[in-house]
């Protein structure tokens, strides 16, 4: 039986994640950055992040849980609220 | 069937399937100049007699179609005197209602090729079509509670006839997006594709429906495919009955005017 990851597995694998789509190196990601300002995103790319993060963790994840959401530490929370 | 290509929106015929492709940046908003562009298109169509496909998609990065160009209705409607507004709405409304509908009933099986963000109004063209094969990179959104309203050009009717209630009452009262995989879980996308394969595997398909006989096919999507036409009619007075509220035009400006990062999100 598969084990729920930590958060700070669950952190890094955003961080992974956002690195890969976005083409910023996964060293210049911390996860307390703005995901807006460091990956120089728009509001409909953050849906595209929204997707990516859904299909790697296989969950859904209600687009109102990310209002007031900018950096990958509370996005990876509430990943894991849904694991 | 004469190839078009206009300011928003253009289309072509080759070996029996026709092409619609929507190219308006930033992402296919509908307003006035689609909708005429749309009613050209339909008009064109009726005079196809030999094709049997017809495909529906966007040339645009970021998605299929963010749905009505709230900034033309909110500027437009300004632009009036209030007593005007409703009337013009709903001008805008009744046409662009029988647009879908004709799409919806048009003798060819139509096929929507959709990717990235494919939200109210947008969705709403999706659903007149028979088939939505999706890129994986789809998300379906009805965000019109959002401003007050509900959405306007036949989407809640059609969901309705396609899917069941309780799927409809998710996606409308939460104004949540759903992405692709949970569309096509939900039976609303017939084809899930691999990111940019939506439009070739819609074109796959197009070329099997050229298999069957054109007048078969039409007579089999006459008899499972009613449109709901007094539904359509009631949608219509509902959104000119909302769109008197203030709440609309707050929402409205709040959108227009807004700086936030997530203006498509609630």
């Amino acid at each position: 039986m598969p084990t729920t990851p930590t958060i700070e597995q669950t952190v890094e694998q955003v961080l992974a994640l956002a690195s890969a789509h976005f083409k910023v190196p996964r060293a210049e990601l911390s996860p307390d950055d703005d995901f807006f300002k460091k990956l120089g995103i728009s509001s409909l790319q953050v849906l595209d992040l929204l997707t990516r993060v859904e299909s790697h963790f296989g969950i859904e994840l209600p687009d109102y849980e990310l209002q007031g959401v900018s950096d990958f530490r509370t996005l990876a929370q509430r990943i894991q609220a849904r694991l | 069937m004469k190839a078009f290509d206009g300011a928003t929106i253009s289309w072509g015929s080759t070996e029996g399937v026709v092409e619609l492709a929507l190219h308006k940046t930033p992402c296919n908003e509908i307003g006035s100049q689609t909708l005429d562009e749309l009613e050209k298109f339909v008009d064109a169509l009726d005079s196809v007699l030999t094709a049997h496909a017809l495909i529906v998609h966007s040339t645009v990065p970021a998605g299929f179609s963010a749905g009505a160009d709230l900034r033309e209705l909110y500027h437009r409607s300004q632009a009036l005197p209030a007593n005007e507004r409703v009337a013009a709405v709903r001008d805008f409304i009744e046409r662009i209602h029988k647009v879908m509908n004709r799409l919806d009933a048009c003798p060819l099986t139509t096929i929507a090729a959709v990717h990235g963000v494919t939200f109210g109004g947008g969705f709403e063209l999706a659903l007149a079509c028979d088939l939505i094969i999706a890129d994986k990179t789809a998300r379906f959104c009805f965000p019109e509670l959002r401003l007050g309203l509900i959405p306007g050009f036949g989407g809640i009717p059609r969901l309705k006839r396609d899917l069941g209630n309780a799927v409809v009452r998710d996606l409308l009262l939460t104004g949540r997006s759903v992405n692709a995989t949970k569309a096509q879980n939900v039976g609303l996308v017939s084809q899930l594709a691999g990111e940019g394969e939506a439009l070739r595997m819609a074109r796959a398909t197009a070329a099997q429906i050229g298999k069957f006989d054109r007048q078969t096919s039409a007579t089999a999507k006459q008899f499972i495919k009613q449109i709901p036409r007094e539904e359509l009619r009631r949608e219509i007075e509902i959104f000119c009955e909302l769109f008197t509220r203030p709440a609309v035009e707050a929402g409205l400006r709040k959108f227009v005017e807004s700086s936030d990062a997530l203006p498509y999100l609630p």
